[in-house]
């Protein structure tokens, strides 16, 4: 038992252990997350789930190093994070080819390999003709898109995604969930990705995490044996995300009372 | 002619050759998302940013005539025509021309001099918290304060001369210019300072890459202000500080107050304020420029 323990949290490719995080002090402090114990194996997608107030951004930033933990370790074992937001954050002044190429050329890469790898990487997200574009003149769903080419161009091993695709209609969104199985089939990405849509979870996740509200802690774990490619509204989804939805009414009757 | 219906891989000019049907509706929704960009020929964008301005002066000329028909101090008060023509005779000699040059290379150098120090300063300031705590408010301060009242201390300090001139001005348009800056930097969206950060910029790179980049339409509405500022000081300064032989338009302007010349006055007015609307158009127009490339205009 213990030796098993062991070699999961050795073999993580991101490790929460016993994590708790207050923000404020005194009688305004608000404990955001409560004592979160997480492993994500390698390769794995991870969705993080819950109603609002319970973290889900919080641990995000924590694993992005954008914050630290009140108490207890946070760690990506040296693993290169990437951080995609609900909005695009992609600079403005920089068309989508060159925000690209800011990344390349944060982590060092030179003028001919940043214009090569930002180019293979529009392909990527098929947006190879759209380079030149600024992002005001591109849709929510390209902008994203933009973003997860420059995500990628971080050369991470771990992608976190705060509700990318929230802002977005369903129809975009259910493209882009094609997409990004698409990105990650080709890579080893281990993904931690966090939403409120039930389904999106379901229909992207390898296991879904359940966190409770004020404050958030891990209350469910379910694994999706689903083969993919999955489609969001499709029968064996749809089973499963009303079964998670069961187990967070749970927990939302819990503060309603 | 129905023939030439452009299909959507034809629109966005994109072939995606044997793609899936996630490819396709991915093109699809990327044709119907693309907003068309609607710009006109240029005659008729210089046409429709001129007329409003044609209409303006002849507005101001038919008040102008109003007034100088109503009878108002008939005796001495400078009709449109007359005042056009001096206008226009002053324009040939080469007296006008000297003062006009004199005057900008004070302009240029003063307001060269000022954003010089006002981003030196503001950099400074935005960087460095305890010299914020310190500076910060000083800095508003000087903003408020006319910079006329300087010149008493700057005729004193360097004498009656150009020095004099280009110290008024850089203490009239730095703050403003510092101040620009400083703001810019402190509006820096944090989110993307977050995605700055992840991205791996530290220090000196989130500085040039990220914060001065996002600083830039603060920065130029700052230099707008504070070369408002800089015109201001300078134009003071020339009727304060009568520098013997450099003819400038305040010396120009002196001279007519001396001969009570109105009409020859009120054309060098008008040669000022032309100067002042060139520059102000000049700085509208990098403005418009960042907020069209940024998409922050409202049509777009």
């Amino acid at each position: 038992m213990t030796t098993t323990t062991a070699v999961t949290q050795t073999s993580a490719a991101v490790t929460l252990a016993e994590v708790s995080k207050v923000f404020g002090r005194g009688s305004s402090a608000v404990r955001a997350l409560d004592r979160v114990s997480l492993d994500v194996p390698p390769g794995e997608f991870t969705c993080l789930i819950g109603a609002s107030g319970c973290g889900k951004s919080t641990l995000l930033s924590l694993v992005a190093g954008l914050e630290r933990p009140t108490a207890g370790t946070v760690s990506a074992g040296g693993r290169r994070v990437a951080l995609m937001f609900q909005e695009p954050a992609l600079f403005p002044w920089l068309t989508a080819a060159a925000n690209i190429e800011l990344a390349l050329r944060a982590r060092g890469a030179g003028r001919s390999e940043r214009r090569q790898r930002a180019a293979e990487l529009l392909e990527l997200v098929h947006l190879g003709g759209f380079g030149g574009k600024r992002p005001h003149e591109l849709s929510g769903g390209m902008r994203q898109r933009v973003a997860l080419a420059r995500a990628l161009a971080q050369d991470a091993d771990v992608l976190l995604m705060d509700e990318p695709f929230g802002a977005l209609d369903a129809m975009t969104r259910d493209v882009l969930h094609e997409e990004l199985d698409r990105v990650c089939a080709g890579r080893r990405l281990t993904v931690l990705f966090v939403t409120h849509n039930v389904r999106e979870a379901v229909r992207l996740g390898d296991r879904v995490v359940v966190l409770s509200s004020r404050p958030g802690r891990v209350i469910a774990e379910f694994p999706v044996p689903i083969d993919r490619p999955r489609r969001i509204d499709s029968a064996p989804v749809a089973e499963l995300a009303a079964e998670v939805t069961d187990r967070l009414r749970e927990e939302m009757t819990r503060h309603g009372g | 002619m129905a023939a030439d219906a452009p299909t959507p891989a034809a629109t966005t000019g994109h072939v995606f050759p044997g793609g899936s049907a996630s490819e396709a509706a991915l093109a699809g929704l990327d044709a119907l998302d693309l907003r068309e960009q609607r710009t006109g020929g240029l005659p008729a964008r210089i046409w429709a940013s001129l007329w409003p301005k044609v209409l303006a002066i002849a507005l101001v000329l038919a008040i102008w005539e109003l007034i100088h028909l109503s009878g108002y101090k008939k005796s001495i008060f400078p009709a449109p025509g007359p005042t056009l023509a001096n206008l226009w005779d002053q324009l040939h000699t080469g007296l006008l021309w000297h003062a006009i040059g004199t005057t900008l290379q004070r302009a240029v150098i003063g307001f060269a001099l000022a954003i010089l120090i006002g981003g030196v300063v503001g950099a400074l300031v935005s960087r460095i918290r305890p010299l914020r705590a310190a500076v910060g408010s000083l800095i508003t301060g000087l903003q408020t304060l006319p910079s006329i009242a300087w010149f008493p201390f700057a005729i004193i300090l360097f004498g009656n001369n150009t020095t004099a001139i280009l110290f008024v001005i850089v203490l009239g348009a730095a703050p403003s210019i510092a101040n620009g800056l400083i703001t810019g930097v402190d509006y820096t969206p944090p989110l993307l300072l977050k995605a700055g950060t992840m991205m791996g910029l530290r220090r000196l790179s989130l500085y040039r890459f990220l914060i001065l980049p996002a600083s830039l339409p603060a920065f130029v509405a700052g230099l707008k202000q504070g070369w408002a500022f800089a015109w201001r000081s300078l134009m003071a300064g020339e009727l304060l500080v009568i520098i013997a032989n450099q003819p400038s338009l305040g010396v120009l302007l002196n001279t007519n107050q001396d001969q009570s010349d109105l009409v020859s006055a009120t054309a060098i007015i008008i040669v000022i304020l032309i100067i002042g609307i060139c520059v102000d158009a000049a700085f509208g127009a990098a403005d418009r420029t960042i907020r069209r490339r940024w998409g922050l205009t409202a049509s777009a």
